[in-house]
Order: C-alpha cells, then sequence, then structure tokens
C-alpha cells in the first residue's frame, strides 16, 4: 500500500507520486502532478481539511481529496 | 444553433469588438473589468441560471469596446455550471454569448505555472487572445522576475505585464487593446506529444466530428476533455449514440494505457511540461528565508486553537457594527415612510386609493428599503473579508465542523448572518460554490432567529415567562430567550443533516479551495458590489415584497364595514385612554378578509392554542414577523400614544374566553406561539430572495412548506403537553 497524503499528519515536505480516483481531474489541474514536491504547512481544527504548498501557491484540501494523492515521504 | 443566437437579444447593436476577460479566480479579473468599464457596467444572471453574467463597455480613442467578464475558472474542463458557461461561450456553443474577438487571460504573475494552464488550454482554441500578467508587484515583492519577452516567444502570442490596480495598469491595457491585431494566433507551440496526439485524432474521427456538431476549433480541446474525465458529459447519456461515444472514448484511453500512460493525467502532465519548458528560463525565483506577511497571519488565522477564536471576534465585532450602524439608518427610513404616508394621507381626499397609496405602496416599500442598511452593511464586511482573502481561511478553518453537519466551511458566515436577517445571509450563500451545499445553506438559514423575532419574543416573554430564577442565579425570561435562539440553531443543523439525505452525494464537488496572499481590498470594486447588492434587493425582491404587501392589505381593509355609531361615545365618556380612530380600526380588522381568515383557521390553529386573533396576526406578520405585534395592538385596541409593550402585555394577560371565562392566553400557549414563530416560514421578504437567488418558485415553495409544516408539529406537541402539565 502506498502511503497516501491524508495519512500524513505532520507538516513537511514530500514527493507526489500518483493520482486516483474521481478527484484526480481537478487535482492534477491545480497542479498537483506526479513527481513534484509539495509542502504540508498545517491541519484545520478538526484534523481536516489540510494546507498544502506547491507551485508557490497555497492550497486547501479535504480528507477525500487528501486521499486521492499517494506520495512518497522525502 | 445559430439561428438561436440571433433572436436572443443579449448582444450589443454596433460592432464594437467584443473583448472577453478570462482567467482563474483571485487574479484581478474583477479589478481590471471594474477599471476597465468604470460605472458603465451591467450586472445581471444568465437566463435560466444563477450564474452572473458581468458586461460593460470600454472607450480607448474614441473606439468602443464591448467588455464580458467571463466565469473564473482553474480548466476549461468544466465541472460546474458557470465554467461551463466559460467553456461553451470560448468555443461559440452558449446561445447568451458570442465568440470574444479578442481574449484577455488574466494571469496571476505570483502564481503563473497554475495559471498558465488555463492558458494554454484557451490558446488551443485559436482565438485572437493576448496575456495580461496581473499583480506584477506582488510578484516582485516575493522576488519572482518574470522575463516577458521570453515568455511572449515561447507562447506566440502579446504578454503584457501590469498592476491592475493602478491607473497606469489599466491604461497599459487599454491601449493594448487597441493595438492589438484580432489576429488568429498560430498554433500553440505545443501540441500533444504522442500517443497522446493519436489518441485525439482517434476520437475525433469516430465521435466529435460525426456526432457532435461542436465548431471545429474546440475538436482537440473537447477530445482531451473526455479522455481525461474518461465518460461522456451528462447531457449526452439520453443521446441514441452514446453508446458509440462512450466506446469510442474506452479506445481513446486504451491507445494511451498500451504505451503505458494514464489517460487521466495525460494532458494535464503535457501541459505542465510545457509550462515548465517555457517558465524555466524566463521566470526566477528568488529564495527568500522570511517569512511572508500572509505566512505570519495565517500562523494566527489558521491556527487549531486561535483559528476559530479569531473567527468568532471578527464575526463579533462585524455583527456589532452591523447592528449598530444599520438601527440609525432604519430608524430614519422607518421614520420617513411614516412621515410621507402621514403626509400623504393628509394631504390627498380620504378614499380606497389614499389607503391604497398609504398602507399598501407606501407601507409595502417601506418594507423593502428597511432592510437596505442590513444588506448593504454586511455586504461591505463580507467583500471585504473576501477580497482581502480572509474569507477562504474562514472555510478553512470552519470546514471541519461545517461538513460533520453536512455543509460547507463557507456556509458559516451567510448563517449567522441569519441572527440579523435571512436576506442577506441567503444573498450571501453566493460564496459558497458547490450548488448542493448552497441550497442546503439556503433552505436551513431562516432557523436562525433573526432581529425581527424579537418584538415578538419579547412581548410574549414579558407578559408570560415568570421572572423567577433558575439555580439561584439564571433569569428564566432570559433562559427563554437564548432557549429560543439555541432552538432555531438545533433545527438548523437537524433540518441540514436530514437535507443531506436527499442530495446524492456524487454531487458533492471537490473543496480544493485556493488560500490566496491576503491584500488590501479594492475598494472601488467593494463598493460597486454592495451597491449591486442593494439594487438587485430592490428591483428583484422589492417587486414582489410590494405585490404581497397590497394584497395583505387588501385583505386587512376589506370589506369595509361601519363601526356601530353608539360605541366611540361610552370610551369618549369613560376614559380617554382609547384614541377615537382605534377602536374603528380594531372593529374593521376583524370584519375584515383577514379577520374571517383568522376565525376561518381558527379549528386548524386551536389544537396550537391559538385563537382568530392570533390567526390574523398570523396572517398579517407575512409582511414581516414583528407586523405581529402592530396586528395584537390594533385588534386590543391600545393607544399608540403610550405603546409600549406592558400595556399590550397587561391585554394579552387578561383577555378572558367571553363564554367560559378563562385566560385565552396561557403559558403553554406564549410558549407555543414562541415555538411557531422560530420555525414559521413567516416572512415573504425571504421567500422573494429566495426565488431570485435559485431562480424558481419551487425552493421557496418547499421551504415555505417545510417549515410552516414543522412549525405546526411542535408547537401542537408544546401546546399539548404543556396544556396537560
Amino acid at each position: 500500500m502506498p502511503l497516501l497524503l491524508s495519512e500524513k499528519t505532520d507538516p513537511g515536505v514530500c514527493q507526489i507520486r500518483n493520482i486516483t480516483g474521481s478527484n484526480a481531474p481537478r487535482l492534477l489541474e491545480m497542479g498537483i502532478t506526479p513527481g513534484i514536491s509539495i509542502e504540508v504547512i498545517r491541519s484545520a481544527p478538526l484534523g481536516f481539511p489540510i494546507e498544502i504548498k506547491l507551485r508557490g501557491y497555497s492550497l486547501s484540501l479535504r480528507k477525500s481529496e487528501a486521499q486521492c494523492i499517494e506520495i512518497e515521504q522525502k | 444553433m445559430h439561428r438561436n443566437r440571433a433572436e436572443v437579444n443579449t448582444q450589443p447593436a454596433d460592432h464594437s469588438p467584443t473583448i472577453a476577460l478570462v482567467g482563474n479566480p483571485n487574479t484581478g479579473k474583477s479589478t481590471i473589468f471594474n477599471g476597465l468599464t468604470g460605472l458603465k457596467q451591467k450586472i445581471a444572471n444568465y437566463p435560466g441560471v444563477t450564474v452572473e453574467r458581468k458586461t460593460g463597455t470600454a472607450r480607448v480613442n474614441g473606439q468602443q469596446y464591448h467588455i464580458v467578464d467571463l466565469p473564473g475558472t482553474y480548466s476549461l474542463n468544466y465541472t460546474k455550471i458557470d465554467e461551463r458557461i466559460t467553456y461553451q461561450a470560448l468555443i461559440g456553443e452558449y446561445e447568451h454569448e458570442k465568440v470574444p474577438d479578442l481574449v484577455l487571460i488574466i494571469v496571476d504573475s505570483s502564481n503563473l505555472e497554475r495559471n498558465l494552464f488555463l492558458a494554454t488550454q484557451l490558446m488551443d482554441l485559436e482565438i485572437p487572445a493576448m496575456i495580461v500578467l496581473n499583480m506584477d508587484d506582488v510578484a516582485r515583492e516575493k522576488g519572482i522576475t518574470i522575463n516577458k519577452e521570453r515568455i511572449e516567444r515561447k507562447l506566440g502570442i502579446p504578454v503584457l505585464s501590469v498592476s491592475a490596480h493602478r491607473k497606469e495598469g489599466i491604461k497599459a491595457i487599454k491601449e493594448a487593446i487597441h493595438s492589438h491585431e484580432y489576429k488568429r494566433p498560430g498554433p500553440l507551440k505545443w501540441e500533444p506529444p504522442q500517443p497522446l496526439r493519436r489518441a485525439i485524432a482517434h476520437l475525433v474521427e469516430k465521435w466529435i466530428e460525426p456526432h457532435t456538431n461542436l465548431p471545429d476549433r474546440s475538436y482537440a480541446i473537447e477530445a482531451l476533455r473526455l479522455i481525461s474525465n474518461n465518460k461522456l458529459p451528462d447531457s449526452f447519456y439520453n443521446f441514441e449514440e452514446a453508446e458509440l461515444g462512450q466506446k469510442a472514448i474506452e479506445e481513446a484511453c486504451s491507445i494511451i494505457e498500451q504505451e503505458g500512460g494514464n489517460p487521466v493525467a495525460a494532458e494535464v502532465m503535457a501541459r505542465y511540461d510545457f509550462i515548465n519548458e517555457c517558465t524555466q528560463d524566463s521566470v526566477e525565483q528568488e529564495e527568500t528565508d522570511e517569512f511572508s506577511l500572509t505566512d505570519r497571519i495565517d500562523a494566527v488565522a489558521t491556527h487549531k486553537v486561535f483559528g476559530p477564536i479569531s473567527f468568532v471576534l471578527i464575526l463579533l465585532v462585524m455583527f456589532q457594527a452591523i447592528f449598530s450602524w444599520a438601527t440609525p439608518f432604519m430608524d430614519m427610513i422607518d421614520l420617513v415612510f411614516i412621515e410621507s404616508g402621514n403626509w400623504l394621507s393628509s394631504a390627498l381626499p380620504p378614499g380606497i386609493l389614499t389607503d391604497l397609496l398609504v398602507e399598501g405602496v407606501i407601507a409595502g416599500l417601506g418594507g423593502v428599503v428597511i432592510f437596505l442598511p442590513q444588506i448593504m452593511f454586511l455586504f461591505f464586511f463580507i467583500y471585504v473579508l473576501e477580497s482581502s482573502g480572509y474569507m477562504a481561511r474562514a472555510a478553512f478553518v470552519m470546514d471541519g465542523f461545517m461538513t460533520r453537519i453536512g455543509l460547507h466551511g463557507r456556509s458559516v458566515v451567510p448563517l449567522i448572518s441569519g441572527f440579523a436577517c435571512a436576506i442577506p445571509g441567503i444573498m450571501a450563500t453566493r460564496n459558497i460554490e458547490n450548488w448542493r451545499d448552497r441550497i442546503i445553506t439556503i433552505m436551513v438559514l431562516p432557523f436562525m432567529s433573526c432581529s425581527a423575532r424579537l418584538p415578538v419574543y419579547a412581548l410574549l416573554i414579558a407578559a408570560f415567562i415568570p421572572k423567577t430564577t433558575v439555580f439561584g442565579f439564571i433569569n428564566m425570561q432570559g433562559l427563554t430567550f437564548f432557549g429560543l435562539y439555541f432552538f432555531g440553531i438545533v433545527m438548523a443543523i437537524i433540518a441540514a443533516l436530514v437535507m443531506n439525505q436527499f442530495f446524492p452525494k456524487e454531487q458533492q464537488s471537490p473543496f480544493m479551495m485556493e488560500l490566496p496572499d491576503y491584500k488590501m481590498p479594492k475598494w472601488s470594486v467593494v463598493f460597486h458590489n454592495v451597491i449591486d447588492r442593494g439594487r438587485i434587493f430592490v428591483t428583484e425582491a422589492g417587486r414582489i415584497i410590494i405585490a404581497i404587501s397590497i394584497v395583505l392589505w387588501f385583505l386587512a381593509s376589506f370589506p369595509k364595514t361601519d363601526f356601530p355609531a353608539d360605541t366611540p361615545s361610552q370610551t369618549e365618556t369613560a376614559t380617554s385612554s382609547f384614541s377615537p380612530q382605534q377602536m374603528p380600526q380594531a372593529y374593521q380588522l376583524k370584519h375584515s378578509y383577514a379577520g374571517q381568515f383568522g376565525s376561518f383557521i381558527e379549528p386548524v390553529i386551536e389544537p396550537l392554542g391559538f385563537d382568530w386573533k392570533i390567526g390574523i396576526g398570523l396572517l398579517t406578520s407575512f409582511a414581516a414577523r414583528e407586523v405581529m405585534v402592530g396586528t395584537l395592538n390594533t385588534i386590543y385596541s391600545i393607544e399608540d400614544e403610550n405603546s409600549d409593550i406592558v400595556t399590550l402585555k397587561q391585554k394579552l394577560i387578561n383577555d378572558r374566553d367571553p363564554e367560559t371565562g378563562e385566560a385565552v392566553y396561557s403559558t403553554a400557549t406564549a410558549v407555543s406561539l414562541m415555538i411557531f414563530f422560530a420555525l414559521a416560514m413567516q416572512c415573504m421578504s425571504t421567500l422573494a430572495i429566495v426565488r431570485r437567488e435559485t431562480n424558481s418558485w419551487k425552493w421557496p415553495l418547499i421551504m415555505f412548506g417545510y417549515m410552516t409544516t414543522l412549525a405546526y408539529l411542535c408547537s401542537f406537541l408544546a401546546f399539548q403537553i404543556g396544556s396537560s402539565l
């Protein structure tokens, strides 16, 4: 089982491996493409959404969306 | 299609070129639109949907240009209705918008890569286009240097670098529009790599060309859309040939898969590869170790503990300001309308026409205008929070709580606005992009106890809730007040949870919200928006409200009955506490259609503990909830001069059933009535604005039906249990 972004709870940098599921087209368009590095900045009060930084901007993702993102810890 | 387009008269009659603004959200698109058009703009809805169509005209060196601000989008692969309009307008498939002569692609310079994604899609359409690199000052502050000539060469279309919030920026854009050659650009230097290109060709040949009537220029982009979504658009499902289309898409996808590619990601990856190529040697990013202002604010604003606290504090300040600022204006408006009504009725000869004018039209108009201060102040704050970038943080912080009850982080501010008045709250739900989340928010919002319920609560609590304390320190009356507000919130949560079951889950569109950098609000945009909200309310909801006011006036004033002549003499001799006009008014109301209605529905509302007098009140308070107090006042013939609640309160307490001699109002009746007011949809203005915001009578009717039913059931329970104790 690959590591999912939704399982990464601590802030830090990681690399995108793959995008799956029904949200994939949208996530990809927002620039979350396999191979790039993203930084998890923080999570909201009840754990989700999380804030990530990529390609020079900040994006917030719900758990259901973070579950579509496979990552590699750096 | 073409014939259709000619019939719809949304295009200017002259031959001024049409310039469309297209771009991602948060790129300063509306600032540019405002700068170009100034006051010459028109905001309306696209026919049949609640998506705003913003158009205007700009004049450069004597030449007039027609400017269209198309809904913001991240991609031409649309998921929402506003994004679909942008896509269809650009390919020439939307009957209410013609293909623009020039597209200004507005790009956030500090966020170039993601913004160029949409730009490359747009350029595939081969419409004359120009890239506007906006906010170049912000980019410079962030240590980003862009070599615009290099990007221009790579992309093959003109690139302009500006800061649109400055006058010079707008001037530069105007000049560039004027000197543009309006030629189709050559094909983009980006070409889909193999095997994507083969997949596109296959899909165009097997499906798009023979089976759809899309314009040629959109073939490639439509093929890419179908491949990344891996399915036909929903509108095609009833098509006879739908199976053919689905088969062609699967074949195209397998072309990519055979070579180890991922059809969903193929287009996006290829575009971002191209974008990286463009930006590689044209963009320099200085490494800065310093935390930016945005980072520092966010350390508090989105903090796990301080985030919610600061959100609550901001709301407190906001509502405090709205109440204290709006109240003097509301009092003034009230006074102006009462005075002009008085003046008119003394200046005009008495008669039905004067009554209609004063009690129907003027009162109805006053009932519309009275909402304006609250609407405009609330929207002032909302636009400041929105354009400064804070609203996205509020949604981020609250989303965890709100999703648990099936709402969206962005539902919080509209819902809390509902405590002031449901109308601005419902208008504020436009911030919620997803239709499903938005409609649920609208439907539960009127449960928030608005300020118009206050006078009714105050009267009934003062009259029927004992002033005793519980646990030694909690005032029973205050507790009841709190209880009513709390009850409304609980009902809203329950209703939201229940409604969630009615909306299929797959309609839940992605959250994926950008957290833009904080910036100073653009005041001219805030000003425009605030004025516009006010105008929309007055012109669109106002018409319905005035019409219903006139109907209600008619019901309360007809048929005309003469007050028996002997009665006034008694009151004259007995005491001066009844004003001479009041008794006939009460008599008139009792015998009017509204009075007959009250008596007619008495059997229905009797199980709730209500009599015909309350029945009249329920009807008249439809104009505005607080009218209930005024109506009861009239029925009980209370003198106006000393019209504080105490007098009416005593009358209510003293009111006896003429036959049995029992008190008409028991505590159970009062509680039942308060619960009814907390839950029932007793407000025509809310229904009018729901109609306007959802574009159909369906939602206001559902709202009225379910809220009133719920109110009836709860009041019934409350009265039956209360009176059996």
